[in-house]
């Protein structure tokens, strides 16, 4: 974390230029929206576009690219449960308690 | 009796012990709205047909600038109060409290115009999920204010027994705030576009 105020300065326009960046793919976002692409495609697109406005507020605002060892650990644990809870739902799909063995 | 590393950080961690709580409680957020995106997929895969183009994309748009201006003037209130400058730091934070109820009141719009055609959460799978899904969002939302306000007035005293435990509480809630921000960032494609 910076103490330094000319950094802290220096940072304040940094927060600037990422918050006009995010406008900027808010309306990218948008206009790839009226497009209408196949589904495949837009889902692809609209998802790329959003995990790169996420990754620019978790590595400026919330300052993840100068963080302590620590709360990149936290992150990491949270990120593997995080991918495991998104594919539990997968497991109902081999779920075989209940159904009959001879079809 | 006083507590330890609300300042100073720990040998150990080499943080400031509400740093890492922030940061353990947003870890148990993340696996809040993971359980419902998740949720969401599951009930969208599994739907012989998914409805398009039921929400106001100009609204959640607006919502989402709404929210991304809110997300730098937190950061720079937090920046401010780091200059020494409690005056400014205070009305970033107000300009943030006001952002944020502008964005809840545009959601009230949104929500009674859907309601007035019968679109409650018990219309549709679809609806069901969105009213859940930016309920809770906008409960956060609520929570934010009510932590924002509280640093601007009552607990803004704390300013000038410790400036820099005072900062720390900002820098705090802003991490809570972007977060906020950050769930949004995903739920306007997921929920208006695709």
């Amino acid at each position: 974390m910076h103490s330094d105020p000319e950094a802290i300065r220096k940072s304040i326009r940094t927060y600037g230029i990422i918050g006009g960046l995010l406008l900027v793919f808010t309306a990218i976002t948008v206009a790839v929206n009226q497009v209408h692409l196949a589904v495949p495609l837009a889902i692809t697109v609209a998802l790329i576009i959003a995990a790169t406005k996420g990754s620019m507020v978790a590595s400026v605002f919330m300052h993840l690219s100068h963080e302590k060892k620590w709360i990149y650990g936290a992150l990491l644990l949270t990120v593997v449960f995080f991918v495991v809870l998104l594919f539990l739902p997968l497991l109902t799909v081999s779920d075989t308690i209940g159904t009959s063995l001879h079809h | 009796m006083e507590i330890p590393y609300t300042v100073e950080p720990r040998p150990d961690t080499g943080l400031a012990n509400g740093k890492l709580g922030i940061w353990l409680f947003l870890a148990s957020e993340v696996m809040l709205f993971g359980a419902l995106f998740s949720t969401y997929i599951l009930l969208r895969v599994g739907a012989v047909e998914w409805p398009h183009g039921e929400l106001s994309v100009k609204l959640g748009a607006i919502n989402t600038v709404i929210l991304i201006c809110s997300s730098v003037t937190m950061v720079v209130a937090w920046a401010k109060l780091k200059l020494n400058d409690f005056a400014k730091g205070r009305v970033y934070v107000l300009i943030t409290v006001l952002l944020a109820a502008v964005f809840l009141v545009n959601k009230y719009f949104e929500y009674a115009e859907h309601l007035e055609k019968g679109e409650g959460p018990w219309h549709s799978t679809f609806f069901a999920i969105y009213y859940t899904l930016t309920g809770l969002h906008g409960l956060h939302i609520v929570g934010g204010i009510i932590v924002m306000l509280y640093l601007a007035g009552p607990g803004a005293g704390l300013w000038k027994r410790n400036p820099e435990q005072f900062a720390n509480r900002v820098e705090y809630t802003g991490l809570y705030w972007h977060f906020v921000d950050l769930v949004w960032i995903f739920l306007f494609p997921v929920l208006y576009l695709l």
